[in-house]
């Protein structure tokens, strides 16, 4: 099948590629630019493994083509941490709260909760769980999931972190 | 200089040792897309391979054509049974002792079953190639429903068996019949029945689901022809035990085969078997000389890999008035799908599903169970349950429920009077277990103390006579559950796969700086091992978690072990690492004695070192240790500081619970609401608490999914119509209820720190909590038991049913 040359910026770096007109945008990610950090679980749009940030949107890249992205700029997991190589106030937020377990959906889910923190930088518990509906974890039951996300707000916005009554 | 020695906390607290909330080790990768799993495995020259799978759930296949498919680009190959026949492995050996086809010989048996394998230099070639491969089917008639299966003149669907009156657990009473497997005493049960003041009786179904862990099944297979050997990553749950069954089968010397299981993004028993998958991307690098990736896809994760559940139990209890219980009988027809490839223990056709008795003393019991054979997909795991255990557990809460309705009792009062008594333990179940120890008065009252009981039930009487005078169309549930685990399997007298008993295994090595390695031969896939055994080192030899690395996965280096399902890590491999860590700490103590000039038995242990007695200040850190161990050991001691340890359990562990579920459901919608959902634990010993709260959450997540909608259905064509994250109930942030936890400590008394597992406690507990709910809301409406799962529309449906609407 003839190939289409694509340019995009993913993590702050320029990249090219060429690949076939139906390449789905995760596997350009996985397989031509080698950032694994980004997850398939279900192929079909409702797991929320393979979410990455798309010019300025959270956007499932197993159901969107590369040559549809040309052009975008795209932060996958791999451009989360802090300048300086630590983690970023919502990755330190999924280890203190344990908010995972086998970790295959946490990629996705710290780039969206990452999303949501900016479209809203104080959430609700409520306003949390509807704004990680997209994003599936079989292992940690969401709801240290949904204090990871609560920590990492409190952090951004400079307050002490204090956990909502039972 | 003015420091200070450090107090007896710090020094403890520096350990992180068990009882800590020691954050994960794994997450430091995980939270930067760090992980390596399988997919992420990448070798030069790599080709894929795909499956093309049957439309129909039983047809004979009269052609296979591959001609056109060889056309595609990139495409190299495509694997038939009859390639597989030429290497003898046209059918495989399942767990359970009955046989697989690899690919279709012949005829399918099931929708989605694999019937060729194409391999092509990328996954997109080899979808092309599996659109291009022809095959002409002969549909024959279909069996779905088990009860059916055994009727007279049922479909015969394994012709391979044809014959054949007996199978691997003794005989066979028809063509589409599996095993039949009975215990207990029947003459003196039926004898309880026959005197019985009260009985009940009741089908108890509990519904086909799957453990759809969000990383699908995957493999990498690498075959180096000069070498003669052949290295596989794969998602697997018991890599050792995957080594010796490809040792078996492809007839590779044991030692030239290499599993190595990286990360795991989740089990829950789907990753216990062997698919043919791993068979055919094996065949493929054979053939190709070319390593060969396959990546199930989610249709092909839930169609066609290892289903859970689908038992359908006719329970009697019989009891006296004032509901003492007399005698449990229970019959289950299991059904197994197209092969027997259930994932148990050798000599346990039905698992542990015999645990049927709870946490009740039975005076009597007797069970039978008959497998049977269907049109669905093969292999029954223990989704996140020791071996049939929340079948079983599902069985008799629901059970007890329908006896206290019977007897116009308050349920939670039939369970306290029935239950094992404390001084009892170790208590002798009428069907053959010891469980080992427990307390569930007490347990059970933490939990109606904390929930205000009593006030619930209060509540709900009101609610009850207001939905009568038609003020409400609500109506509330309170759903108990008391269970009993039993995990850790387990003891070789009573546990083996395929003839390999169930022990486990760690080896420690400390390097002379104080630093040191374990590697043990369980597999996490999420629970924290990495975290947690570095805990249970740090508590037994004094050397800071920190400090310890965990490997396991990787059979060229772990010690053979039987892997990580059925809540056995802890119980069986946990041993393993506390009695490899004393090995060491025995040998340190001979080393210290030496150093500091005084006998053995002169010394105690003191934290991290070891300390003369009665002189406080002569002491010799584990880390001073670790480096006399390499320069300067008593005369004749050989050097190094490592130790190995095969633990082979005396019995298995019982943890228990005790769990209640709040909800109303509106009886015009059928739409629940779960208000509250209290889960108490009894998992003995607790090395990390964070984490076992973590998989309490999660545990109950999944329990939440399977009782309230979760199910995997056939059409009466053999049509799975749940064949995606679409259909099959996955729950979201926004559905899952909120989960208090909280714990009781029962130490088991057999094994070395007392810790029982807990990773299943919650899915075995959570379901007929919330099963029970359901069932109680509607119970005063004159329904005794409606079967799962219960979504909205079932629940409407069941308002209906019940008259609640006016004609
Ligand atoms: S893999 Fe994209 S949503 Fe599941
Ligand atoms: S941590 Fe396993 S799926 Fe979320």
């Amino acid at each position: 099948m003839a190939k289409t040359h694509v340019t995009m910026k993913v993590n702050g770096a320029e990249v090219e590629g060429l690949v076939e007109p139906r390449t789905l945008l995760v596997h350009f990610i996985r397989e031509n630019l080698q950032l694994t950090g980004t997850h398939i679980g279900c192929e079909t749009t409702h797991c929320g493994a393979c979410t990455v940030d798309l010019n300025g949107m959270s956007v499932k890249s197993c159901t969107m083509f590369a040559v549809q992205a040309a052009g975008a700029d795209i932060l996958t997991i791999e451009g989360v941490a802090n300048a300086d190589g630590t983690l970023s106030a919502l990755q330190e937020g999924f280890r203190m709260m344990h908010g995972l377990q086998c970790g295959f959906c946490t990629p996705g889910m710290i780039i969206r909760a990452q999303r949501l923190l900016q479209e809203n930088p104080n959430p609700s518990e409520e306003e949390i769980r509807m704004g990680i509906s997209g994003n599936i974890c079989r292992c940690t039951g969401y709801q240290n999931i949904v204090r990871a996300i609560q920590y990492a707000a409190a952090k951004i916005n400079g307050v002490e972190f204090q956990e909502a009554a039972e | 200089m003015n420091y200070m020695t450090p107090t007896r906390e710090q020094r403890e607290a520096k350990l992180e040792g068990m009882g800590c909330k020691r954050k994960r080790v794994e997450d430091i990768r995980f939270t930067q897309g760090r992980g390596n799993y399988v997919d992420d495995v990448k070798l030069p020259g790599m080709l894929h391979g795909d499956f093309v799978r049957s439309p129909h759930p039983h047809a004979r296949v009269k052609s296979i054509n591959s001609e056109e498919a060889l056309k595609v680009p990139g495409v190299l190959a495509v694997i038939t049974a009859e390639t597989l026949k030429t290497v003898n492995l046209a059918w495989m050996p399942t767990l359970a002792g009955d046989v697989q086809m690899v690919l279709a010989d012949g005829k399918v048996l099931f929708q989605n079953q694999e019937v060729a394998f194409v391999v092509a230099t990328d996954r997109y070639a080899a979808d092309d190639g599996i659109n291009k491969v022809v095959v002409e089917y002969e549909p024959l008639p279909v069996v779905i429903d088990p009860f059916k299966a055994m009727d007279a003149d049922a479909p015969v669907l394994r012709e391979d068996l044809a014959g054949k009156t007996t199978g691997a657990h003794g005989p066979r009473k028809h063509h589409n019949h599996v095993f039949e497997w009975t215990i207990g005493d029947k003459d003196l049960t039926d004898a309880a029945f026959r005197n019985a003041e009260v009985s009940i009786k009741e089908m108890i179904s509990y519904h086909r689901t799957h453990p759809s862990p969000l990383e699908t099944c995957q493999c990498v297979c690498s075959f180096d022809k000069i070498k003669g050997e052949l290295t596989i990553w794969g998602t697997f749950q018991a890599p050792h035990v995957i080594r010796t069954v490809v040792a078996l089968i492809a007839k590779i010397p044991e030692h030239k085969i290499h599993v190595i299981a990286p990360d795991i993004g989740g089990g829950f028993g789907n990753k216990v078997g062997a698919y043919p998958g791993y068979i055919c991307a094996a065949v493929a690098s054979i053939v190709t000389g070319k390593p060969v990736k396959w990546v199930e896809d989610r249709i092909e994760n839930l169609t066609a890999t290892s289903f859970a559940r689908d038992y359908h139990m006719t329970t009697e209890i019989a009891a006296t008035k004032e509901g003492k219980v007399t005698g449990l009988r229970v019959h289950v027809l299991a059904d197994h799908g197209a092969f027997d490839a259930c994932a148990d223990p050798s000599k346990w056709p039905a698992g542990f599903f015999n645990i049927v008795t709870g946490s009740y003393d039975f005076p009597t019991a007797h069970l039978s169970v008959d497998g049977v054979y269907t049109n669905k997909a093969p292999g029954g795991v223990a989704y996140r349950c020791s071996f049939r255990v929340t079948e079983a557990a599902y069985c008799i809460e629901r059970g007890m429920d329908i006896l206290a309705q019977k007897l116009g009792m308050d349920p939670a009062e039939l369970r306290l009077k029935n239950f094992i008594k404390a001084e009892q333990f170790p208590y002798h179940s009428a069907l053959g277990w010891e469980y080992d120890s427990g307390d569930y008065h007490t347990a059970m009252r933490k939990m109606m103390e904390t929930v205000d009981y009593a006030g619930l039930r209060k509540e709900q009487a009101g609610q009850r006579e207001a939905f009568k005078r038609g003020e409400t169309r609500e109506i509330m549930g309170v759903g108990l559950s008391f269970f009993t685990e039993i995990v850790g399997a387990g003891p070789s007298k009573n546990c083996d796969i395929l003839g390999i008993a169930m022990f486990d295994s760690c080896e420690i090595r400390l390097h002379p700086t104080g630093a040191g390695i374990a590697r043990v031969g369980t597999k996490s896939q999420g629970q924290g091992h990495e975290t947690t055994w570095a805990q249970i080192i740090a508590t037994e030899i004094g050397i800071p978690a920190d400090d310890i690395m965990v490997e396991e996965g990787n059979t060229d280096t772990a010690p053979y072990g039987l892997g990580t399902y059925g809540s056995r890590s802890t119980p069986v491999a946990g041993a393993a690492i506390a009695m490899a860590a004393r090995k060491i700490k025995a040998k340190a103590q001979m080393i210290a004695a030496y150093k500091l000039e005084v006998h053995e038995g002169d010394l105690e242990w003191d934290i991290d070192g070891f300390r003369v007695k009665g002189l406080p200040e002569k002491t010799m850190s584990m880390k001073d240790i670790c480096w006399a161990a390499y320069n300067s050991v008593p005369p004749g001691m050989e050097p190094g500081l490592e130790a190995v340890s095969y633990y082979d359990p005396p019995n298995m562990t019982y943890p228990f619970g005790a769990y209640i579920c709040v909800m109303n459901i509106d009886v015009d919608t059928g739409v629940y609401k779960i208000r509250r959902f209290y889960a108490l634990d009894d998992c003995g010993t607790r090395i990390n608490p964070m984490i076992i709260e973590g998989q309490v959450h999660g545990g109950l997540t999944e329990a939440f999914a399977i009782a309230m909608g979760q199910e995997i259905r056939y059409d009466e064509t053999g049509n799975v119509v749940t064949g995606s994250f679409m259909d099959f109930f996955m729950p979201t942030a926004v559905e899952t209820p909120h989960w208090e936890t909280d714990f009781t400590v029962t130490p088991s008394p057999h094994h070395p720190i007392g810790a029982k597992g807990v990773g299943e406690s919650p899915n075995v507990g959570g379901v007929p909590a919330f099963s029970n709910a359901v069932n109680d809301a509607f119970s005063f409406l004159g329904s005794t038991h409606i079967q799962m799962p219960h979504d909205f529309w079932r629940n409407w449906r069941a308002a209906k049913n019940l008259g609640v609407f006016a004609a």
